[in-house]
Formats: C-alpha cells, sequence, structure tokens
C-alpha cells in the first residue's frame, strides 16, 4: 500500500489548527513532532485509569501502572532491536548524554570511566550543545583534552584526520547520527572502526535519526545511543538511553535517590541492577507509556515508508528551495545521506525576520543557531532559517514555504 | 502583508534598518561591551563616550535581525548629546514599553522614533532584539562611571 499523507494527517490534531487565518504549515519538527491522537488517548487513558507509582505497592493500580511502564520498555527496546534491561528511560536526549559523560568523570581510578589528564575526548563541531557542553564540563573535571572532528564545505563531516583524532588516548568517541542543523547524516561505521581499534566507547546520539529512519542498535554497534520521545511523536519529558549490557553495568550511576538502590544505610549504598540504577526518583510514567504509543503508531506506518516519503520531500524541498535567487543552503545540497532538515540562508536578510513574516502566512519554521553555534562559526552565519520535516509533511507545504519566502524578499527589499 | 505584521515591521523600523544611523565602532570611548542575544544569535559590540556628564558617543558594531538593528539605529538618535540623567530616563522609558506586552502608551516626546517599537513588545519573542543595544548601552555606561568613580552619579 503507498504511504497515504493525507490518511496520516488525520491522525494529528494540532495540523488542522489555522494560524493567522491560514491552514498551519508546520515545518518545526526538527524541534519538536505534533502528537498522533494514539498518544494523546495513551496518555490521557493512563492518568484517568491507571495512574499509579511505579515499582511501589501491591495494590491493582500499582501493578497497572508498572506494567504499562516496563512494557513501555519492552517496545522502545524492540523498535531499536535492543534487549530491554539495555534501556533506560531519561527526561530527554540532553539528560541521557550528561548521564553518560558525567560517568566518565566519576568512574574507579583505573576503570574506563575514570577520565584524567592524558586522556581525550572526541566529539565533533556538528554537534547539538549537549553533546559538547557535558564533554566540555568532564574534561574541565578531570583534566582530559576535548578534540573534534570538523566540517568540511559540503557540510559533511571530515573524517581525513580520523586515525590521529582517534588515538590510544581516545576514551571516549560521542557524534550526532543525523545533525539536527546540516540534516546531514553521519557515516557510524568508520568511526565505530578506529574506536574499537584503539579501546574507546563510542557514544551516538540519534535524537534526529530514530524518529526518521530505522534504527537498529546492534546493526550501529555503537555503546551507547541517545534519543528523545517528543521528537517521534511522543510526549515531552521522556528520553531514552540505550547501552550495552556490558556498558551500563560498569558505568557509575548518575542520579542517586529512590528506585536505583539495592540496599542503603547510613555509611553507604549498593545499587540496583540496570537499567533502574540510572533511573532514580519516580520516572516519567505517562510519558514513557506515551512514547510506546509513539513507538506503535510509527511501527504501524512502517519506518521504511516514513524515510521513503522523508526522502522524496527534502530532494523536492532541496529542489525548489534551491531556485530562490539569494538563498544558500547551509549543509548537503544533494539528498544523499541526508535528513529531512533543511537549514539556509536568504540574502542578507535575518533568520528572525525571515521566521516573523512566514508566522504571518501560519508557516512555523525554526531560527537562529539551532543550538548548533559552532556550525554558525563555521559557515560565517550569525544564524539560520531551518525547515524540518516528518511523516506528515506535504510537497503542498513546501510550496507554501517557497512562496512564503518569496514574500519575505519582497518585503525586506 | 497583514495589519499585524505591519504593527512590528513600521516604517521608521524599516528604515533605520535598512539606512543605520551611527553605526561602526569609533573612538575615543570609554567603556564597550558585546552584548549576545543567545536564543538568536543577534550581537552587539557598543562603545560609548561620557563627558561631562553627556553621553558624548555612543558607536557600535552589530548583527542580528532588522528589529535589534533598527533599535540599535534608534539608541543612538535619542540618546547621543543627552545628559546621562536624561539619557537613563529614556532608556528606562523604552525599557518599560518593551515590556508592555502590547499595552504600553509611548510618550512620543520622550521615545521619538523608539515609539515605533510599541508593536514589537506584543511579540515576546521579539522583544530580546529591541532590547539588546539599550542594555548594551547601559553595561557600557555603568562601567564607563564605575571606572572613574562615578556610578552612583546615574542611579
Amino acid at each position: 500500500m503507498t504511504y497515504d499523507v493525507e490518511r496520516v494527517r488525520k491522525d494529528f490534531p494540532a495540523l488542522e489548527r489555522r494560524v493567522h487565518d491560514r491552514p498551519l504549515v508546520y515545518l518545526d519538527n526538527g524541534a519538536t513532532a505534533q502528537k498522533p491522537t494514539a498518544v494523546l488517548d495513551a496518555v490521557e487513558e493512563f492518568y484517568r485509569l491507571h495512574n499509579a507509582n511505579v515499582h511501589r505497592g501491591i495494590h491493582t493500580l500499582a501493578e497497572e501502572a508498572t506494567a504499562l511502564y516496563e512494557g513501555a520498555r519492552d517496545t522502545v527496546a524492540g523498535f531499536v532491536g535492543a534487549a530491554r534491561d539495555e534501556v533506560v528511560f531519561t527526561k530527554n536526549s540532553t539528560e541521557a548524554l550528561n548521564l553518560v559523560a558525567y560517568a566518565f568523570g566519576s568512574g574507579p581510578r583505573g576503570s574506563r570511566f575514570s577520565l584524567g589528564p592524558g586522556d581525550e575526548v572526541v566529539v565533533t563541531e556538528m554537534e547539538h550543545h549537549s553533546n559538547i557542553v557535558p564533554w566540555q564540563l568532564v574534561c574541565r573535571r578531570t583534566g582530559a583534552t576535548l578534540r573534534w572532528f570538523r566540517i568540511t564545505d559540503e557540510g559533511r563531516l571530515d573524517l581525513s584526520d580520523r586515525d590521529t583524532l582517534i588515538n590510544e588516548r581516545t576514551r571516549v568517541v560521542a557524534f550526532v547520527h543525523q545533525s539536527n542543523i546540516l540534516g546531514t547524516v553521519n557515516p557510524v561505521a568508520p568511526i565505530v572502526q578506529r574506536a574499537r581499534e584503539v579501546g574507546a566507547l563510542v557514544v551516538l546520539d540519534a535524537s534526529q535519526s530514530v524518529p526518521h529512519s530505522p534504527v537498529s542498535f546492534p546493526d550501529l554497534d555503537v555503546d551507547v545511543l541517545a534519543f528523545t520521545g517528543h521528537k517521534m511523536c511522543g510526549p515531552t519529558g521522556i528520553g531514552v538511553l540505550v547501552g550495552r549490557h556490558r556498558v551500563l553495568e560498569e558505568m557509575p550511576p548518575f542520579l542517586g535517590g529512590g528506585e536505583m538502590i539495592a540496599t542503603v544505610t547510613m555509611e553507604e549504598s549498593t545499587y540496583a541492577d540496570v537499567p533502574h540504577k540510572f533511573e532514580a526518583g519516580t520516572p516519567p510514567i505517562a510519558q514513557a507509556v506515551g512514547l510506546a504509543a509513539a513507538v506503535d503508531y510509527l511501527t504501524d506506518l512502517g519506518m521504511d515508508d516514513i524515510v521513503a516519503h522523508e526522502a522524496s520531500l527534502t530532494a523536492y524541498a532541496l529542489d525548489a528551495l534551491s531556485s530562490l535567487p539569494g538563498l544558500r543552503i547551509i549543509g548537503p545540497t544533494t539528498p544523499d545521506s541526508r535528513g529531512a532538515q533543511i537549514s539556509f540562508a536568504l540574502g542578507g536578510i535575518h533568520p528572525h525576520d525571515v521566521g516573523q513574516v512566514l508566522d504571518e502566512f501560519g508557516i512555523a519554521v525554526r531560527v537562529g543557531h539551532h543550538c548548533a553555534r559552532p556550525v554558525c562559526l563555521r559557515f560565517g552565519v550569525p544564524a539560520t532559517t531551518r525547515a524540518s520535516f516528518h511523516l506528515y509533511t506535504t510537497r503542498e507545504e513546501i510550496d507554501a514555504l517557497v512562496n512564503g519566502l518569496e514574500q519575505v524578499t519582497r518585503f525586506f527589499a | 502583508m497583514s495589519a499585524q505584521l505591519d504593527s512590528m515591521y513600521q516604517e521608521i523600523i524599516l528604515d533605520h534598518y535598512k539606512n543605520p544611523h551611527g553605526k561602526g565602532l569609533r573612538e575615543p570611548y570609554d567603556a564597550e561591551v558585546y552584548h549576545v542575544n543567545p536564543t538568536c544569535g543577534d550581537e552587539v559590540t557598543l562603545r560609548v563616550r561620557v563627558v561631562d556628564g553627556t553621553v558624548a558617543d555612543v558607536s557600535y558594531d552589530s548583527e542580528g535581525c532588522s528589529i535589534s538593528q533598527a533599535s540599535a539605529s534608534v539608541l543612538a538618535d535619542l540618546l547621543v548629546g543627552r545628559t546621562l540623567a536624561d539619557a537613563l530616563t529614556r532608556q528606562q522609558a523604552f525599557v518599560e514599553l518593551m515590556q508592555s506586552k502590547g499595552r504600553g502608551e509611548p510618550d512620543e516626546e520622550l521615545l521619538e522614533d523608539a515609539v515605533a517599537f510599541a508593536g514589537v513588545s506584543k511579540y515576546p519573542a521579539r522583544v530580546k532584539c529591541a532590547l539588546l543595544p539599550w542594555m548594551a548601552w547601559k553595561d557600557a555606561t555603568d562601567r564607563a562611571l564605575a571606572g572613574r568613580g562615578e556610578r552612583e552619579a546615574v542611579r
């Protein structure tokens, strides 16, 4: 059956909205995705009927809530091909990445999670701030050195110095699967291969790839994968850290509290088994239930069909945007190895002004540095305008964007 | 273009944006500050020169949206040549206008071209753009005076 985008759109109440008397054209999916009715219903039903805390109490509601929460873990694990005890629920990708970075500064001396002077951490210039700042913090705390891959003029990772950048001093390599600002899909295998040669762990920020394409944790062969629920049509307030079981067992805990312990005395504590060791306090229960509903929704649509739909839209949009005078795409200009986030500069018009005028036509885009300021510095722009698509985006919406940009150019001429 | 958008992008604002007044960094100056709007990347480097209790010069180099650019231009027009006390009163009036959520009734005597920003105050995301050069000016002026022990003079 062919992908019926008009039928899909009916599942998303927000897409029926009008903004400034125009139909909403929602092209800010890189920031967050809209939610289908199935997710809204799952969250509401949890609070209406099953609300209780998890893993404590033996009453019926507590057992229902626990079954739903742990069932969500099964669903998410299945979605990326991981084992259930390899899935840790966090607040978002940012917390997942902070958890891992923090761990690298707090392990027992001599363990792989004890960075120190002489050790190196490798990231890329293409990272979201959430995969730069936590590593800067842990490097500052431990005396380790932060190094990074640079970006080519085309917006790809420059892997030419891979073998010197990743070396026997490298303890961890953390990089983004799909850039939130450039749209670039990075090659994972060559980085994993080199990291294995030197014994470094690999952390992959999959925030922008998991919502849009089939992602297999075992096939990627990375040690840790991070992504967030709200970009994949799930609720805000829940993210996912997937880690190899052996790695998670070795990794020291991040937040302490209830739920993450085995025993506690006033002198010391022992910790629960993974994944609970990393889930201190009452977890995002309703959000996990909503995320599982989102995963079921995406799975029913079919990730292969979704990726094909978005690839076709991206190719169409790259063509259409390139035809506009004065428009410069920041990032790969061809659809290969690229996702459905397109950043651009429009003549000398500041992205804020672009976004403001587009809003007047009901078109929602993101403007700014997209929490990836080093990329803006690299390309010599203070900010960009970004149009990002999702499984419900149509060609007509891209046409509306192009028309809107023509109006913007006219307005500021 | 809609009436709503026109309320933000007044002709006066677009004119200042396209032909900014007083732009460019000049010598001499008493203090220089660099302010950014971290959510969007507007930047301003601003210098002040204070002579005998008067704003002798405000010079700036900036990159950003039409609102932040025009705002810097309007600021230079309005504040240069004023006494510090007068300039500070006008700066405070502008800050209040921008915090008025579209309900402010700007005093044209006091704010001159800056009244055109009244419409911007309805757009929370853009208020910071408009305020950027004004906050930079206040910071630079405080530093200039602190440098010569006159800080209390304008409070």
